[in-house]
């Protein structure tokens, strides 16, 4: 009797544990619970930010507002969860968030030993300095001795000091977690220069400066010190959740490159062009065997956009960062952003 | 089995089920077993998620390049260091800002807490209301303004208020001259240990002969003066070197000296204010225990309040008064993880961004906890210590 119930309490909690250790599924615990649980930033004006009514936007937020549109037809089932960059990938790996986009940097160590797995590049991206115009820095090369203001646990963190000892230049940290609290730091001249992705330094520029300072009293110097692919990452083990997040990006993409618009999308339905009839599921097939609805790229297209309306939209000239595209434009106008074809 | 029931108690007859000392035996085996159980299971299963995920573990990442700099440090450091050096960095750092935080605290706390006690009713108020504003607000609030208040108000290095060219206060820091590195500061520093030494032997001899012969030694005036004097007797039997590193303003930044950055003094004056208020409170608890007739008796012996204060009350006091200390002086050292909102470089900052580039976070978080585990337990054991040395002996 006290053997037999002793193994009964084994064989339960084996039961359990291996239950546990099944458990990868993601894609099937974001359908059943009806929402996706997205990891953004805590405050970057343009890739992620909350407005007086709660309401999210940006160029992260579009990233899981299109995921959302693939999965359920519905962009407006995200659920945001702000992260600083010490917390994100804990958040991940532990299941609080199902999807990191969080101007997150694909790196090999994260990709291995962290246990992400990061899918398609939505940003690329180069850290820079932002310096008081007052101070009179031209170059990077000039900043031997400065004080420099940086976020914690981030790839910025590792450049710098990268770049510091390759130029024989010395530096002192200034290390605080939450980026509002950095950005303080640097505009009460506690550091002479603040670094992360330069995307972050015009955002902060454009909707950060404190008055009666103004963007023109800060400069972002010209030196590009890194590559930073921002990408969105998922937990290693659901490959098809991963497919889907990486296809949302190659469909937003494609769209733009085929000329697909929120605008224009219904009209596109009518397309002779098999291609945009394959895009937009009138032929079907695509979205059965990506595992979501055919019609999942004219979900996204008419509720979020394509790539070039979102990042117009955020973080492009219909911003107020007004960031030039770069090397963000379609491989077919010089840029890099280049989507694998959906056939 | 009625009469057996009634006959004298025999355990013998006893069913092994009913047996109180088996029983026992019995639960509590159940118990560690089910404990050792359930943790056996959270190791395994979390070692099995890990690996399922592809998630590193191991320690094997304390030998690798930090790359990652930090900016205060008490040894020298640089990003190729290894994070076991960044770690060790940052545990000096806390343990840097909790030693000094205990030693102010204690002062600052007494004197508030006698003060509170004083018959002069401006300074008894005062010292209320110090206590009140700073116990029953967050500490970490005070940590923010206290920060805001050095990177807000004080002016950028190039405009750092000057005095004498020597000390320079700005907003990135106090800066101010040491004397240049001098193959004389390590016996000078032995000189200073010896004087210490020597201190000790002198106070305990005045007291001696105080207790022989009723003359009293000022035993603290010729302690400090060995102190004091001797590093400096060998100071000027090494020649007097007096090259001085000064700071001066080079670039962005000032240039040797040495400085005391903004995140340490606010997140030290954050931890002493408010632990002193707590102490304060201790001390007057503490004072206020005993019995009226021993400043009575002072008082009648002709000692000043001063002196009963010192010689009498305080000495008593201190019986009661050192085991809640305990627990204020582990306070300190915790509360000093909250450096972390400042941008102080503690045990817990380097820690987190290890965590953060190795993606360990249950190896690292470990290493905090039993950081935290082995200084707190050196603490307690120490004021356990000094408790039983000061313990009232009975005979």
């Amino acid at each position: 009797m006290h053997k037999a119930s002793v193994a009964a309490a084994v064989g339960a909690v084996a039961l359990f544990a291996s239950g546990s250790a099944w458990a990868g599924k993601d894609l099937d615990s974001i359908k059943a619970r009806g929402n996706l649980i997205c990891g953004v930033p805590t405050g970057i004006a343009g890739f992620a930010s909350a407005d007086s009514q709660g309401k999210w936007t940006g160029l992260d937020v579009d990233v899981c507002r299109a995921v959302s549109a693939a999965i359920f037809g519905d962009s407006e089932k995200v659920k945001y969860v702000p992260l600083t960059s010490q917390q994100r990938f804990t958040a991940l790996q532990s299941g609080e968030v199902d999807i990191l986009s969080n101007n997150t940097t694909a790196t090999l160590q994260r990709d291995t030993a962290l246990g992400l797995d990061f899918t398609a590049i939505t940003y690329y991206d180069g850290q820079g300095f932002l310096v008081p115009k007052k101070l009179g820095v031209k170059s990077a090369k000039e900043l031997n001795g400065a004080t420099v203001c940086v976020a914690p646990g981030t790839t910025t963190e590792l450049n710098l000091a990268d770049y510091f000892r390759a130029n024989k230049m010395t530096f002192k940290p200034v290390v605080i977690e939450k980026v509002e609290e950095i950005r303080a730091a640097f505009f009460s001249g506690r550091c002479d220069v603040y670094t992360t992705d330069s995307s972050g330094l015009y955002a902060t520029r454009a909707a950060n400066v404190p008055a009666p300072a103004t963007a023109d009293d800060y400069v972002v110097l010209p030196e590009i010190i890194s590559k930073e692919p921002l990408a969105p990452a998922v937990r290693h083990g659901d490959q098809q959740f991963a497919d889907i997040v990486r296809w949302t990006q190659y469909a937003m993409l494609e769209a733009e490159e085929y000329g697909i618009s929120s605008k224009t999308v219904d009209d596109m339905l009518k397309s002779d062009n098999p291609t945009i009839k394959r895009i937009l599921g009138v032929t079907p097939g695509m979205g059965k065997a990506l595992g979501v609805e055919d019609k999942w790229v004219y979900n996204i297209v008419k509720q979020v956009g394509n790539y070039g309306e979102s990042f117009e939209r955020n973080v492009g000239m219909g911003s107020v960062l007004k960031i030039d595209r770069g090397l963000n434009k379609l491989w077919t106008q010089g840029g890099l952003q280049y989507a694998e074809p959906i056939r | 089995m009625a009469v057996e029931s009634i006959g004298s108690p025999q355990h013998a007859k006893i069913a092994p089920w009913n047996d109180p000392v088996i029983r026992g035996w019995v639960f509590q085996a159940v118990v560690v077993g089910l404990v050792g159980f359930l943790a056996w299971f959270l190791v395994t299963n979390t070692v099995e998620n890990l690996a399922r995920q592809k998630i590193a573990s191991g320690y094997a990442y304390l030998s690798h390049e930090a790359g990652f700099e930090i900016g205060d440090s008490m040894i020298s450091y640089s990003p190729a260091n290894t994070y076991a050096r960044a770690i060790l960095v940052g545990m000096l750092n806390t343990l840097k800002v909790a030693g000094l935080g205990i030693i102010f605290a204690t002062i600052l706390g007494t004197l508030i807490g006698v003060g509170r006690l004083s018959p002069n009713w401006l300074l008894a108020k005062i010292c209320e209301g110090y206590v009140e504003a700073f116990r029953n607000v967050p500490l970490l609030l005070w940590l923010f303004l206290f920060y805001k208040m050095i990177s807000e108000a004080f002016p950028g290095p190039r405009q750092a208020l000057n005095v004498l060219n020597a000390l320079f206060l700005s907003n990135r820091g106090l800066y101010f001259p040491v004397p240049a590195a001098d193959p004389i500061h390590p016996w000078m520093g032995l000189g200073l240990l010896a004087g210490i030494a020597g201190a000790v032997v002198l106070h305990r001899w005045g007291k001696q002969r105080q207790a022989a012969t009723g003359k009293p030694f000022p035993s603290i005036w010729a302690g400090a003066a060995l102190i004091v004097g001797l590093p400096i007797l060998i100071w000027l039997a090494g020649g007097a070197p007096h090259h001085m590193s000064w700071p001066e303003l080079k670039g962005f930044n000032f240039v040797g000296g040495t400085v005391i950055q903004p995140e340490f003094t606010a997140l030290l004056l954050g931890l002493v204010l408010y632990t002193s208020a707590f102490i304060a409170e201790i001390v007057r608890s503490g004072i206020l225990a005993l019995n009226k007739g021993q400043s009575e008796a002072a008082a009648a012996l002709g000692l000043s309040r001063a002196q009963a204060m010192r010689l009498v009350l305080l000495p008593q006091a201190l019986r009661l008064i050192v085991p809640p200390m305990t627990s204020q002086y582990l306070n300190i050292t915790k509360n000093s993880s909250l450096a972390i909102a400042i941008g102080y470089p503690d045990l817990v900052a380097s820690v987190n961004v290890t965590i953060n580039q190795t993606g360990q976070a249950i190896e690292n978080v470990l290493i905090i906890m039993v950081a935290y585990l082995s200084v707190s337990l050196s603490i307690s054991a120490f004021m356990n210590w000094y408790n039983k040395r000061i313990a009232l002996r009975e005979r």
